[in-house]
């Protein structure tokens, strides 16, 4: 068998499980939520894209261009109404609404779309590779890496050059202090959750075109999505690239040797990695 | 009169004599219920029983473990191993169960207590997920599609013949009966154990580590190791818990015996519902859980909807819960763990 084969697409991998945990990552270092949500929310924005496609019959990047400004919506209003009111230094009750959300959300696109696995039509695209001499990758996986690359370029630029950006970090840092500073914690979270459903948008297409799907795969992905936040490390959006390529090619290498150890071998990985290194690789905040 | 610190209320005194009257009439019950009945009531008990023990993780030990369907689902497996490998009774392997899940119980701690908060959470799950994976893997137990419990280890089951005897039932009644038996057992005992720690001062203790952790350690109370206690009694129980679900099915695989939505999403579901951090609130907690099961039988998906949205406008405009309402209004405290002066008579004031 071919180890740099298997190397590389465990690395295209791991961008796909960036492109999970990049809203996860956003939200959780500004806020400290966790919204055990997030892998429902991913399906159920698949759903939206698949539907767009399927009744208006858009091209996937165009439905998920239509998606994206409402799954800011409901991100913004999710905060703003829900969500906002359950924060504070007990983790426990913003814990408890998003499993809620994750469990209601679930069997509500179960009733809405039954259990049938789907996929999102991506034409010739599903299957057309690029030649790259010493290794051969597939169009999907290479530009679901890439876009996890450029996500993540755009969330850090936003976070490091603009007013918005260091909203966000005075509020990570510290909400109290941000807000005598004239910023409004709840306004902001509001916002960056929104955002972090635009980053959902994104990751459900590619999970949408490069795999089925179905109303109750949600919490695995949210599982994959945290190894790579927490390997990451909090608040560090590289780290969480770095976290999705680790996870990525553990399971790739596991899938070589056996195929059963696959998902074993991820999360196995990311127990070590927490052995060694508790809070993650590139921490940015402290908790 | 001398000041005496207590714990004991007029409401305290009087749930004690109806627990009591309450068990003696659970005991008797399989002499006249039916066989449907019993069967609800185990599943009853049995979930109460979780969310008991789940509640006194988070709820006083302020440990939100997410991966609790680990400790039953190697309850569940050691029992099948117990009968399948070893060929022991199906309830004489019942304690495998909650000796296997103490024993998955420390590694696990020790990985995710270096966790905090959110992380624990997550850490715990993923340490279910493993174990689950692994399990799937054990082929003598059926690997990933699971296994059953042979017909001649069912069909003998210790005490099973005095009870068809007794009551004059089928083979598959008498079983029943049995497990009922059992979880009343289990759920009573989980439920004393948990109100004799909550009275004494480990229970104490508790309170101040989840409030803080840090006044805590500094007045001297070790909050690693009532954490680690904490964590492997509720996990040996749940082991106990799983096994002896598992002896009543008698049909296991992976996906069941570690299914996150069981054995933990039902389970905060009916202790967030019932309220958080009381002995009540599990208890009324598992009844509206079981009511709307009953209710919503029929509608499939939307009876797992309903209940999520039930949970989040419980945490909005309820965080503690219903029993938290109740209490408020009336103060009422069914098991008081409050400690109150009593006996204090005021010099020169009125009193």
């Amino acid at each position: 068998m071919n180890w740099l084969d298997i190397l590389v697409q465990g690395v295209l991998l791991g961008g796909l499980y960036a492109l999970f945990a990049a809203g996860l990552s956003l939200v959780f270092g500004i806020m400290r939520l966790v919204n055990l949500a997030h892998g429902d929310l991913i399906i159920f924005a698949a759903f939206a894209i698949l539907l767009a496609v399927s009744t208006l019959g858009l091209n996937p990047f165009l439905a998920a261009l239509l998606a994206a400004p409402l799954m800011f919506a409901l991100g913004w209003a999710l905060q703003r109404f829900v969500l906002n009111r359950v924060l504070g230094k007990d983790i426990l009750p913003p814990l408890l609404v998003t499993f809620g959300l994750s469990v209601a959300l679930q069997n509500g696109l179960l009733e809405a779309f039954s259990a049938d696995t789907r996929r999102i039509p991506a034409g010739p695209l599903e299957s057309a590779s690029l030649d790259l001499g010493i290794v051969t990758v597939g169009w999907m996986p290479l530009l679901t890496f890439l876009s996890a690359v450029l996500v993540i370029l755009a969330l850090n630029r936003i976070f490091y050059a603009t007013a918005l950006g260091r909203a966000f970090r005075a509020t990570s840092d510290d909400p109290v202090t941000a807000s005598l500073m004239g910023i409004d914690p709840k306004g902001i979270f509001a916002i960056a959750t929104g955002l972090a459903m635009v980053v959902v948008t994104v990751a459900a297409l590619y999970l949408g075109m490069r795999a089925n799907f179905d109303p109750s795969i949600g919490p695995a992905r949210l599982i994959y999505a945290f190894e790579a936040v927490i390997i990451g490390g909090l608040g560090s959006l590289w780290g969480t690239l770095a976290g999705g390529i680790i996870i990525g090619v553990a399971q790739s290498l596991g899938a070589a040797i056996n195929p059963e150890w696959q998902i074993l071998a991820g999360h196995i990985a990311f127990l070590v990695v927490l052995l060694i290194r508790p809070r993650g690789l590139f921490p940015r905040a402290v908790d | 009169m001398q000041p005496t610190v207590t714990t004991r209320t007029r409401a305290g005194t009087i749930t004690a004599v109806l627990a009591l009257i309450l068990i003696a009439v659970g005991l008797a019950l399989p002499a006249f219920a039916s066989r449907s009945l019993i069967q609800d009531l185990f599943f009853i008990l049995t979930m109460l029983t979780l969310a008991q023990l789940w509640n006194l993780l988070a709820g006083y030990g302020g440990l939100v473990s997410v991966g609790q369907q680990a400790f039953v689902g190697i309850g569940a497996y050691a029992m099948f191993a117990g009968v399948i490998l070893w060929g022991i009774d199906p309830v004489l392997a019942i304690p495998l169960g909650g000796l296997a899940a103490l024993l998955l119980a420390i590694p696990t701690a020790f990985f995710a207590f270096r966790l905090a908060g959110a992380y624990f959470a997550i850490g715990t799950w993923v340490i279910a997920e493993v174990t689950r994976l692994l399990i799937a893997q054990w082929k003598a137990l059926g690997g990933g599609t699971g296994t059953s419990l042979p017909r001649e280890a069912t069909s003998d089951i210790i005490g099973v013949e005095a009870i068809r005897t007794l009551f004059d039932v089928r083979e598959a009644a008498a079983r029943d009966i049995l497990a009922y038996w059992l979880a009343l057992a289990l759920a009573v005992l989980t439920i004393a154990a948990i109100y004799a720690l909550l009275r004494n001062r480990l229970g104490l203790a508790l309170a101040a580590v989840r409030d803080n952790a840090e006044a805590a350690n500094s007045v001297g109370v070790d909050a690693r190791r009532i954490r680690w206690a904490v964590f492997l009694i509720a996990a040996a129980m749940t082991g106990l818990v799983g096994a002896l679900i598992y002896v009543q099915t008698a049909r296991i695989s992976p996906d069941a015996a570690f299914s996150v939505t069981d054995w933990t999403a039902y389970v905060i579901f009916i202790v967030v519902i019932g309220g958080i951090g009381r002995i009540e609130g599990p208890i009324l907690g598992v009844l509206v859980f079981y009511a709307l099961q009953t209710l919503l039988a029929d509608y499939g998906a939307w009876y797992l909807l309903t209940l999520g949205l039930i949970a989040i406008a419980v945490m909005l405009f309820a965080p503690r819960g219903l029993w938290g309402l109740i209490s408020d209004r009336t103060g009422l405290q069914l098991f008081p763990v409050q400690r109150r002066l009593t006996g204090i008579t005021m010099k020169g004031g009125k009193t």
